[in-house]
């Protein structure tokens, strides 16, 4: 079979088409319609709203990178809160070094928390970051290396299954206690917060909040283009193999260790420049970020969406924190009883998740075919016809 | 006239005697309430010395004199400067006469005056009392009263002490009385031979409080003999006491370690036989604790006089309400995921929360009040500074007897048989006739009903609130990995090895980097040994 050129192939799945360029659309609408659209007008987008659409898109990039370890490699990673609050750190200790003296105690080169504890210099640790090239640099590295170093003795000694993601869950539980602690220079239980701005733009301007929205909108569509590729490549294939049967695999000769520390690192990477884009918008990176419960939380998003279809997870990830904005704002009694509910019915009876249920994907699909038909009905032959791939 | 002159002498000294009699009993009380009225001065230094002075009569009525002073009960009068005790009621203040302990009118606030202390006077105040009590006929009261005056360092008490130490005859008592002389002696006696046998004196006692002082005095003084001998037995004190803290540290390592057995050792029988990682088993024991609870309000209301009784109760009443939970999930939902373990993971989770949510709504989010039976509270104190509370020795009995059970369970019954055989070869096991899917269902109701009892036990040393289970999820987890599935024994040595660990650690990095440390060995470990401790070996593994 020839294999068609990657940009097609994406577009052939009529779903993430419809979906990335409602992503690419609102990249660019939603900062126009808060930006340029009178706060009269019924058009107007809120700021508040550009900036929780932000974070949610921030929060669906991290879903992404679940799916692609677990999804596609069947790594159960309970852990990967871990890599996102890395990277959240990275970008927070990069907009604490931009405070400057313009703390509470005006320290110009420590910031609040550690004058608060009396410290008299900066930690080694901190050196570099107020150099935002190097802040970029270590928002991947960090993570990466983690997920390097993690992976390179978990998969070397074929740790698997369950095993697996209970010691991820300990790495994030480790670390959680870790940044609590003050004496590790990053701000304690308070975490790092009163950011200013970035690169000299205020960070509660709406220009910069609607330039982040659109950075973290095109992060989730750079993400999807980075792990459909890897996933549709060579690769991609040997990394399904072993998600499916893994001694098999191995014994085809394939170091199936080394595929899954790749897909790994690559997934923290993610995850972590999902961070580095959360921080900026919400404000604050405190050490609550590690907990284990918000990692298996990511879980059930991709679980939710359709593991194992890229796509999925971000509707996941979308739908779900929509809804946790809305039931905890109007019945917090009842979010948890729908959480907990949510993780049960999706493992009972959508074990694909929504987008990977046929009813569902075939509604989406027959609305936006009729849509394309009735926009432009000279471009569209009837793809139904086409031979599945 | 000589005779009659020796006479008259002889009269004169017998009218005097006569006399004096009665008066000097006069005299003595009017020099009792002389002496308390120079307490009356705001000079804190002649304050002190007024309290020694009124400790030196030796009288009884002095005790609630000082008890008032250390209270800030003890006032004067503005217009005359007596000295009064003063019981506040309403607007006014009831006086009271030190001297007769009669209450003679009462005086507005504007009338009195306290007399005020300071924290130096306060210390010398309790060190005082504490000498007054030294005869008490309370035995307790006497320990707790030469404990006291060793703390202060009184010179003042070392009389009162040392006929105190004449008429005691409590061997307890009478150590920690010499105990407090030595440390008199060794910090106020002017005799360096004294105080080099007083150093002697101090170095049988294995004791913080002794070491604490003998560092003092080292730091004190010029004197080099002393210094030397202060610093030998210094050093014999501190090794006899590490040692002591090796021993405590071992008790809190095993009481942890039981603690984490309990917890953990459900998990790993359905871990073991079903490949099941169940999410929700720290709501189990949560649910264990909350049916304690019940159970409690149930005797609070219905029998207070068998509350002791209580637990007794609790213990079977949370294994049927969890076992009956465990099988509900089991049937409801496990049941359904055979064979897709990450998937159970998930499910269970979302129970997890659930289970949370519904407790928070029937309780709510506060603690709940869960009462410790007589034979639990209390404590095995001894002089080293080491606390065996009853309460976790009572745990570490419960943890070993329910291991002990399930070890019974597993090898001699007939369900323990076909739990090893399912455990061992799901397959081979079906074909030999045994319902695994039955096996399951009973092996998860024990699991629970094992973390039921466990909640029962963690309700006596921990806040019982919907947050219980979710703190010890984790740890169980670690136990069980770290132990290996499937092994009762691999869970024992586990949790004990992990509770001891955490515990040595905790002194030289802190409790949270102790914890942060075991975690990465663990992460570590697991690296060399995939399967944990005490692997299952064969095919099942790659199963």
């Amino acid at each position: 079979m020839i294999r068609q050129p990657f940009i097609l192939r994406i577009l052939q799945d009529r779903l993430a088409s419809f979906i990335l360029g409602l992503l690419l659309l609102s990249a660019f609408l939603v900062p126009a319609l808060n930006l340029y659209v009178s706060p009269e007008s019924a058009l107007h987008v809120p700021s508040y709203v550009v900036t929780l659409l932000g974070k949610y898109l921030t929060y669906a990039l991290l879903a992404l990178s679940v799916d692609l370890v677990w999804g596609y490699c069947g790594i159960l990673s309970l852990g990967h809160g871990a890599f996102f609050a890395l990277g959240g750190y990275a970008m927070g200790m990069h907009m604490m070094r931009q405070i400057g003296d313009r703390g509470v105690y005006g320290d110009p080169v420590l910031p609040d928390f550690m004058v608060f504890l009396d410290w008299k210099e900066l930690p080694w640790y901190w050196y570099g970051f107020d150099n935002f090239g190097f802040a970029l640099l270590m928002v991947l590295l960090v993570p990466g290396l983690l997920a390097f170093i993690f992976g390179w003795f978990a998969f070397r000694s074929r740790v698997t299954g369950v095993y697996l993601s209970i010691i991820t869950q300990a790495m994030t539980y480790a670390l959680l206690l870790a940044f609590f602690r003050n004496d590790m220079g990053f701000g304690g239980n308070n975490g790092l917060t009163d950011f200013k701005d970035i690169l000299g733009f205020d960070l509660k301007s709406d220009g910069m909040r609607a330039s982040l929205f659109f950075l973290s909108a095109m992060a989730v569509i750079f993400g999807y283009f980075v792990c459909k590729f890897i996933v549709e490549s060579r690769l991609g294939r040997v990394i399904i193999a072993i998600r499916d049967a893994e001694s098999r695999a191995r014994f085809l000769g394939y170091r199936v260790e080394y595929y899954k520390l790749f897909v790994f690192v690559v997934s923290a990477v993610l995850a972590g420049i999902a961070g580095a884009l959360y921080v900026p918008q919400v404000g604050i990176i405190n050490p609550s970020e590690f907990a284990p419960a918000n990692s298996i939380e990511i879980v059930i998003w991709v679980a939710l969406g359709g593991r194992g279809t890229l796509i999925g997870p971000i509707i996941g990830a979308l739908v779900v924190n929509y809804a946790k904005t809305y039931f905890t704002g109007a019945l917090p009694e009842i979010w948890l009883y729908m959480l907990g509910g949510l993780f049960i019915l999706t493992t009972l009876f959508l074990p694909k998740g929504i987008t990977g249920t046929e009813s569902i994907a075939q509604s989406f699909e027959n609305y936006r075919l009729k849509l394309a038909r009735w926009l432009r009905p000279h471009d569209f032959p009837d793809l139904n016809k086409e031979p599945a791939e | 006239m000589t005779i009659l002159s020796k006479f008259s002498w002889l009269a004169l000294f017998a009218v005097l005697v006569a006399f004096t009699a009665p008066v000097q009993n006069v005299a003595h009380a009017d020099e009792f309430s002389k002496i308390v009225q120079t307490l009356n001065t705001k000079s804190k230094k002649k304050l002190g010395k007024a309290i020694d002075a009124v400790v030196a009569t030796g009288d009884e009525r002095a005790v609630p004199v000082l008890e008032a002073l250390l209270e800030g009960k003890l006032f004067y009068r503005k217009t005359d400067n007596q000295v009064f005790i003063t019981e506040k009621s309403g607007k006014v203040y009831l006086l009271t006469d030190p001297s007769t302990g009669k209450e003679i009118g009462e005086a507005t606030r504007k009338e009195a005056k306290k007399i005020g202390i300071n924290n130096r006077l306060r210390g010398q105040l309790k060190g005082a009392l504490g000498g007054m009590t030294l005869m008490s006929p309370d035995a307790e009261k006497r320990l707790k009263a030469a404990n006291d005056v060793f703390k202060a360092g009184d010179p003042a008490m070392l009389k009162i002490l040392k006929k105190a130490l004449l008429r005691e005859e409590d061997g307890t008592v009478k150590e920690r009385m010499n105990r407090a002389l030595a440390a008199i002696e060794l910090e106020h006696a002017k005799d360096l031979q004294i105080r080099l046998l007083a150093v002697q004196k101090l170095g049988e006692y294995t004791d913080p409080e002794v070491a604490a002082l003998l560092n003092k005095i080292i730091a004190g003084t010029k004197d080099e003999q002393l210094i030397a001998s202060a610093t030998e037995t210094l050093s014999d004190v501190e090794s006899s006491l590490a040692s002591w803290a090796i021993v405590g540290n071992l008790f809190q390592g095993v009481s942890l370690g039981s603690v984490l057995l309990l917890a953990a050792v459900g998990l790993a029988i359905t871990f073991g036989v079903m490949g099941v990682i169940n999410m929700a088993h720290g709501e189990m024991v949560m649910l264990g604790a909350y049916t304690t609870f019940m159970v409690q309000e149930v005797f609070r209301n219905y029998f207070p006089g068998a509350f002791d009784w209580s637990l007794l109760v609790a213990l079977p009443a949370a294994f049927l309400v969890t076992g009956l939970v465990g099988i509900a999930i089991e049937r409801g939902i496990i049941r359904w995921l055979y064979g897709r373990p990450l998937e159970t993971l998930l499910a269970t989770w979302g129970l997890s929360l659930v289970l949370q949510q519904i407790i928070r709504s029937f309780f709510g989010p506060t603690n709940q009040e869960v009462g410790n039976p007589s034979w639990m509270s209390g404590a095995i104190e001894t002089s080293t500074g080491l606390v065996l509370t009853y309460n976790r020795i009572w745990i570490i009995l419960f943890s070993l007897a329910v291991i002990a059970l399930l070890a019974v369970i597993a090898r001699r019954t007939m369900f323990g048989l076909q739990m090893r055989a399912v455990t061992q070869n799901r397959a081979m096991a079906n074909s030999m006739g045994i319902r695994s899917g039955w096996v399951d269902a009973l092996t998860f109701a024990l699991g629970s009903g094992i973390a039921g009892i466990a909640g029962v036990a963690l309700s006596q040393i921990d806040n019982v609130s919907p947050n219980l289970g979710q703190s010890y999820i984790i740890d169980s987890f670690m136990v069980v990995v770290f132990g290996g599935v499937g092994n009762l024994w691999g869970t024992l040595v586990g949790a004990f090895s992990l509770g001891i660990a955490n515990k040595f650690m905790e002194p030289y990095a802190g409790a949270v980097l102790g914890k942060i440390l075991v975690l990465v060995g663990i992460i570590l470990f697991i690296q060399k040994r995939p399967r944990g401790l005490f692997a299952l070996k064969g095919r099942a593994v790659e199963a």
